[in-house]
């Protein structure tokens, strides 16, 4: 490592765009479902969609803290990877346990409001905190300058906010029409899963080639 | 001096050109938005008008009569609920007296609640009607509720009560709490926005949940699109057999359904010239309902049913 020029393989940077936009995609959309899936319990009121939107943004700030954070440690895809997988794990009780977890909360909470804004840090803070994440470290693992940062976090939120636009222009226009909304959730779960594993494994690739490299540099 | 990119403005003019695009879009973007509230404002007399926190609520007049409606678009159609001036209690809307005549099927409600409040219509006509009735109104708007008390004299009595809030969960709760409705109404399907808990199979579930054994369910909802066959679908499979009301003029359509099994037409034919009388005063010949009635399945049975999990309502609405 020592004098050589940081860079990155064209196959990474691709990568930790799609990803990107990919993180983007499901954020809006779970989103989006999450006042679907809330109405059933408590309505479709204003202020259902205010605690939807509030756990979000709050999540959403507490990862990218988070994310900033763990990006000062040495750039690693196999922890980028990880948030993926983490982000579809913490999805599931969304979808198998959703119904139950709503159901106790509206028993306990009269007032519609505040049902809605604790089953929403229920269901949502989680998988969306993690999927936070993902933005810092998306830049963490694609600057090489300081001049160019900037230029790196830009395109790093343009890839995810265009994800996000796409992801609530599909699912409101096109995807609830077509699916039932646990099958967009276990489909995107299973999208991330897959996006984390090849974070993991090409995080693998590069430690075996980077051992190599240090072999070779040691003879 | 500006400098973007490595590029250097001396200047505004060069950065104009520079983020030409981008300023022309939002032009673009800001002028169809204020083109569609300018092409509205033609030829209404508007006597009140206000932004709620879910809709436009604008209440107009002509000669004849006062219109409450939730669009600006004037597009015909699109009041909610309408009076006329010199004879109140006559009903102006066909789904009025379409809605009225369940009253051959189940013909003494002594306890009602009614889904969405508009000008108030119906709850006054049941309560003349039925003066000893009690009649709940869920309503999800306040708005709606201030301007049916000052423009169409809709009042709370002891008898007649406003919930403000989701009717889902109000009728969730009515449920938990082992409440009894003998005629539910469901009229918040006629705006803009269909919303769209409260066309499933889960949400009928609950509706049945509220009714006694002799009780009835009438919907007033759309005759239309693929939504006509996924909801009477719907309809179907939560209560069996329903009546499906249709008539010229309207694009609204209502569905009787109950906890027995419907009567047949005969019978509300046979039943009919009772309540004629009764009837009149609201601008309807009773006698002639039993005729738009029917149990015949007119649609495609293949359309999916609504579920909490699949209720795009307002797509298949297109």
């Amino acid at each position: 490592m020592n004098e050589k020029k940081i860079t990155h393989s064209r196959f990474q940077i691709t990568l930790v765009l799609v990803l990107a936009f990919l993180s983007g995609f499901i954020i809006m959309a779970i989103e989006l479902l999450g006042g679907r899936i809330l109405a059933p319990y408590f309505g479709s009121s204003i202020f259902v969609w205010g605690s939807i939107i509030t756990v979000f943004m709050l999540s959403l700030s507490i990862g990218y803290l988070c994310g900033g954070k763990l990006s000062l440690l040495k750039p690693d895809l196999r922890l980028y990877g990880s948030f993926f997988v983490g982000a579809a794990i913490l999805l599931l009780p969304l979808v198998f346990a959703g119904n139950e977890i709503m159901e106790a909360v509206f028993l306990r909470i009269e007032d519609p409001r505040y049902g809605s804004l604790v089953v929403s840090m229920l269901l949502f803070f989680l998988p969306t905190a993690i999927m936070g994440m993902i933005a810092p470290y998306s830049v963490r693992l694609l600057v090489i300058s300081t001049d160019g940062s900037g230029h790196v976090a830009g395109k790093l939120y343009f890839i995810s906010t265009l994800g996000s636009a796409l992801g609530t222009l599909a699912t409101s226009f096109y995807l609830v029409l077509w699916f039932e909304v646990n099958q967009i959730l276990v489909t995107m779960c299973m999208a991330l899963l897959c996006a984390g594993f090849v974070a993991i494994m090409t995080g693998i690739r590069n430690m075996q080639s980077q051992t190599i490299d240090l072999n070779d540099n040691a003879k | 001096m500006i400098t973007i990119d490595g590029h250097k403005f001396r200047c505004r003019q060069s950065l104009w050109r520079y983020l030409k695009a981008e300023v022309l879009i939002v032009l673009a973007i800001a002028l169809i938005i204020f083109a569609k509230d300018l092409l509205a404002q033609s030829g209404i007399r508007y006597i009140h008008q206000e932004r709620s926190l879910y809709r436009n609520i604008l209440v107009t007049e002509d000669s004849q009569r006062r219109c409450l409606r939730f669009t600006i678009t004037s597009r015909s159609g699109q009041n909610q609920s309408c009076r006329y001036l010199d004879k109140p209690v006559e009903l102006v809307f066909p789904y009025a007296k379409m809605t009225l005549s369940s009253l051959l099927v189940q013909s003494n409600p002594q306890r009602i609640l009614i889904v969405g409040l508009g000008g108030g219509t119906l709850s006054d006509t049941y309560s003349q009607l039925f003066p000893e009735a009690e009649i709940v109104i869920s309503e999800i708007d306040d708005a709606v509720v201030r301007v049916a008390q000052e423009y169409f004299g809709f009042q709370e009595t002891d008898k007649i009560s406003v919930d403000v809030g989701d009717a889902r969960v109000f009728i969730k709760r009515a449920g938990l709490r082992g409440e009894k409705y003998d005629l539910v109404i469901l009229d918040a399907f006629n705006g803009e926005y269909i919303p769209e808990h409260l066309m499933t199979v889960e949400f009928l579930e609950e509706v049945k949940r509220l009714l006694p054994d002799d009780g009835m369910v009438v919907a007033n909802t759309f005759s239309t699109s693929r939504l006509y066959a996924a909801e009477s679908n719907t309809y179907r499979e939560v209560f069996g057999e329903i009546y499906n009301l249709r008539m010229s003029g309207t694009g609204n359509r209502v569905i009787i359904a109950s906890i027995q099994p419907l009567p047949d037409t005969d019978l509300l034919e046979s039943r009919a010239p009772a309540f004629r009388a009764l009837l009149e005063p609201f601008g309807m010949d009773v006698t002639e309902y039993p005729r738009v009635m029917s149990k015949e399945v007119s649609w495609d049975t293949s359309e999916r049913i609504l579920t909490d999990q699949y209720s795009p309502a307002n797509l298949l609405n297109n």
